[in-house]
């Protein structure tokens, strides 16, 4: 039990209700304060967890419905954990400056740090329900924080765009998780990897392994889910920032590596992480290619490293584990201070237009230092911390054991677009002539600087560093994503050797992509198949294709016609008891008592006679009488044979029932007489008649089948006995099931209010 | 419409007569027939003849809170009744103060159960009356 672990989220939750009532600066350096209070607490937990393994906290549960609750926090978790709080302090610094005057901005910072809260909860939920609540909840708000300025219809299809294809992969992943838990037999994520052999054996090991995949595809961008990431870069930069380099987009990966240890030796698993995983990178980079905005070249890069974190999990050797958990950390770090950076770019010049830019090192000294080196880090140059994740990608790739030209060729070209972005965003938009800009460019303030200047510069340490990184962060980390240790020891400089050499070519090619990008890029942009026939459209015409579907399937069944409802309701009702009864073999006589027969027959005669009447009647109103009748008179069979509660019921319901349509008859209006023609009489009479049979049918088959009594008996029994009660039934609804009870008031109120609503415009229509 | 004199002068006394009733009915089905459900039901019979005799705004004076208000209470008042089941056994476990009169968080939730009922049907009627 660790208290410590929980902080965060309760600060993250009192957090955001406080800022809602504050000021927009206040509110922004309240989730600054939120972020490092969070920062601290994992901070102090990393000792705990490098010696342990694990801390947990069980906080709550529902143990009825099988949920544990419970946060638990290893190296994996930590990692994340610290990221996300750590970069999130920047990031409240950053949005501060960066919306200053917009008053909009407190919204943001309160949403900003419900989302911080529902990462946090996401990396360290032990439980699967538990988990996916938090992965919804990033899900939900990135909606609001990509609809940031939701006056623009692009942006809010694009959040819209966001929403739906990571939600709606967040119910492929609870489906995977659900049928994960089940074979289980727990909802513990560590249980579920605990219980590997049990989990694997069973038959849906395979279909929940496809369904966790697809839910990490959706939230990770990968091939075919990769088009909102793009998109989503009408949010904000601070968000972009957050969201879509450093944390959320990395949630899928996360998952990926916390179930990797449970289906790591499965080659269905191996296949297409791997493969999907360099298709995304392969494709992103291309497409990289094609863009002159600064963010969305970043996204596209993102993408590359998103899709080079999957392949690495789906490798499955020790050192691509390794591989991953260091060019995580390296693309945090240097992803989210270009991000920033591109903001800075964009606040201070006006312009995000790569080509509309050049020589800001004169005007912005500072910046151009901190996009220096964060672009060192991303081209993957030595001593930065993204010069040990290359290089461990590729002796991950060399010593795999399925060594694939195919893959090296793919990271190669993926590294070096890297490097040539890098010298894009490094190089290009800080040396050569200056250019005229919209704005006079110059330095952003420290709120602004603060983020991409510190996590540039750790990028540095971290490669500066590389034996104690890899002994406490990569290693540990990537050992939970094995599910056991595995040797840690990280290394700067490997003398000459394959792998340096595969460096020197991957800088070759960026050098040589970068000189060549002014031509590439007009050639690339002006391929329109690209648009035609992308994912992005495919979305587009699948949204389209089930809009037209809804709409026919109103059209059809929301027709608005009430008889057409009713003969559907008990055409349905009647013929779906027959197939029933013939698929079943389910048809029955009951064996006949002739002595039972006494004067308490006559009730029965009583409801023939009142079904005949309504059925003869010629107005509504007498039938509505008549059909009042038919509930009295079973109302007293139920008094006559011993069910005196459901008699007293259905007597109260059928006085109110009478009462209410007759007033309504009088009141509505409503033509009383009947007027429908012979045919359409003749239909409903078919309908009518094959829906009685069916349900005497059904009935006469329930008495024929001999009477279980146990759980009669034991209500019986345990009514006065446990319940304190005699009357059996009261006692069932008040207290053995009173949470149906609860249920079923819950919806006779909402039906109240449904009812309240209805009326409400009519009154208004008639001016009353 | 105008209702007519018979209708009006018995009014308030079918009024007066349903609700003691209605509570009785409550209260009784601990161990005979009867319970919060058709209490309410009672209740409801009662308040909709007493709007048939004198009004719509007769009935809303008569019930002093709007029928949707006492049709919210009722369900949080059940909702609430599983509360101090927490403490024990769980969520909406009964506890019991005097258990042979029935007296326990039971009654709670039973009488929510009866506002719940009076609520809704009082609710839909008066809303029809008004249209």
């Amino acid at each position: 039990m660790n208290t410590i672990l929980i902080l965060p989220i309760l600060a993250g939750l009192a957090g955001a209700l406080a800022a809602s009532r504050l000021g927009s600066a206040a509110a922004t350096r309240l989730g600054a304060a939120v972020a490092a209070i969070a920062f601290a607490s994992f901070a102090s937990l990393a000792g705990p967890v490098l010696d342990q393994g694990a801390v947990s906290s069980p906080f709550w549960g529902v143990p009825a419905l099988g949920i544990e609750g419970g946060l638990r926090l290893d190296a994996l978790g930590l990692v994340f954990a610290l990221l996300i709080s750590g970069i999130g302090f920047f990031i409240f610094l950053y949005a501060e400056r960066y919306l200053a005057g917009d008053a909009r901005l407190k919204r943001l910072s309160v949403i900003l740090i419900l989302f911080m809260t529902a990462m946090l909860g996401a990396v360290t939920a032990d439980d699967v329900i538990v988990l996916f609540v938090f992965w919804e909840v990033t899900s939900l708000t990135s909606f609001f924080l990509v609809g940031y300025d939701h006056e623009k219809p692009g942006v809010r299809k694009a959040a819209l765009q966001a929403l739906l294809v990571t939600a709606g992969g967040g119910l492929v992943l609870l489906a995977g998780l659900i049928l994960l838990a089940g074979a289980a037999g727990t909802a513990s994520v560590s249980g579920i990897i605990a219980a590997r052999d049990q989990v694997l054996a069973s038959d849906t090991a395979m279909a929940a392994m496809l369904l966790l995949i697809i839910g990490c595809f959706t939230k990770s961008a990968q091939i075919p889910f990769h088009f909102w990431l793009p998109n989503a870069m009408a949010a904000p930069t601070p968000v972009s920032a957050y969201l879509h380099s450093a944390t959320m987009v990395k949630l899928g990966i996360y998952l990926l590596a916390r179930f990797n240890p449970l289906f790591q030796e499965e080659a269905l698993w191996q296949a297409i992480l791997t493969w999907a995983g360099l298709a995304t990178g392969v494709m992103a980079g291309i497409l990289a290619l094609r863009e002159t905005d600064l963010k969305r070249i970043l996204a596209y890069t993102t993408l590359t490293a998103l899709g080079t974190l999957t392949m690495l999990i789906g490798l499955a050797p020790q050192l691509s584990l390794m591989a991953a958990i260091t060019f995580l950390v390296a693309h945090a770090f240097y992803k989210a201070a270009l991000f920033m950076a591109a903001g800075i770019i964009d606040h201070e010049t006006g312009t995000r237009d790569i080509r509309a830019l050049g020589g800001l090192r004169h005007t912005m000294p500072k910046t151009a230092l901190a996009v220096g080196l964060a672009c060192l880090s991303m081209a993957g140059l030595p001593p930065f911390i993204g010069f040990l994740g290359k290089e461990l990608i590729y002796e991950a790739l060399l010593s795999g054991e399925g060594l694939s030209l195919v893959l090296i060729a793919g990271a190669i070209f993926v590294n070096a677009l890297n490097v040539a972005v890098a010298g894009l965003l490094g190089f290009r938009v800080f040396f050569g002539a200056e250019k005229p800009t919209p704005a006079k460019p110059h330095d952003p303030p420290f709120g602004m600087l603060a983020g991409p200047s510190v996590l540039s510069v750790l990028g540095l340490a971290g490669g500066l560093v590389a034996g104690p990184f890899g002994l406490w962060v990569a290693g540990p980390a990537a050992g939970a994503m094995l599910g056991g240790p595995l040797p840690a020891d990280l290394a700067l400089w490997h003398g000459f050797n394959l792998v340096l050499g595969l460096s020197g070519l991957t800088l070759g090619g960026g050098i040589a992509l970068y000189l060549g990008w002014p031509k590439l890029q007009p050639g690339l942009a002006g391929i329109g198949a690209i648009d035609r026939y992308g994912a992005d459209r495919g979305y587009h015409k699948g949204l389209a294709a089930i809009l037209r579907g809804a709409e026919w399937t109103t059209l059809r069944i929301q027709h608005g016609d009430l008889r057409g409802y009713l003969r559907s309701l008990f055409l349905v009702l009647g013929f779906g008891l027959l197939a029933v009864l013939l698929l079943r073999h389910g048809f029955a006589l009951p064996e006949f008592d002739r002595d039972s027969v006494d004067l308490r027959a006559l009730a029965f005669l009583m409801l023939a006679g009142g079904a005949l009447a309504t059925v003869l009647a010629k107005s509504l109103f007498t039938a509505v009488v008549a059909s009042g009748l038919v509930g009295f008179a079973a109302a007293l069979i139920f008094l006559f044979f011993g069910a005196p509660d459901v008699a007293l019921t259905q007597f109260a319901v059928e006085t109110l029932l009478v009462a209410i349509l007759a007033f309504a008859l009088t009141r509505l209006s409503i033509s009383t007489r009947d007027d429908r023609r012979g045919r359409d009489r003749l239909k409903d009479g078919a309908i009518a008649l094959s829906c009685g049979g069916a349900v005497t049918a059904l009935l006469l088959a329930v008495l024929a089948s001999p009477l279980d009594t146990r759980l009669s008996d034991w209500f019986g029994q345990a009514s006065l006995a446990q319940a304190h009660g005699r009357n059996v039934v009261n006692v069932i609804l008040v207290d053995f099931r009173a949470l149906d009870t609860l249920g079923e008031i819950t919806v006779l109120a909402i039906a109240a209010f449904a009812v309240l609503a209805l009326l409400r415009p009519m009154r208004k229509e008639k001016g009353v | 419409m105008m209702p007519s004199l018979i209708l009006r002068v018995m009014a308030p006394a079918v009024a007066a007569l349903t609700l003691p009733a209605s509570i009785f009915i409550l209260i009784q089905g601990h161990n005979h027939p009867g319970g919060g459900f058709v209490g309410g039901l009672v209740a409801a019979a009662g308040v909709i003849f007493y709007a048939l005799g004198r009004g719509r705004e007769a009935a809303g004076a008569l019930l002093k809170l709007h029928p949707a208000e006492i049709c919210g209470a009722g369900v949080l008042l059940a909702l609430g009744s599983g509360l101090p089941g927490l403490l024990g056994a769980g969520y909406l476990t009964h506890l019991w103060w005097l258990p042979e009169y029935g007296l326990g968080t039971a009654l709670i939730f039973d009488v929510g159960v009866y506002l719940t009922v009076v609520g809704m049907a009082s609710a839909i009627f008066l809303a029809l009356l008004r249209s």
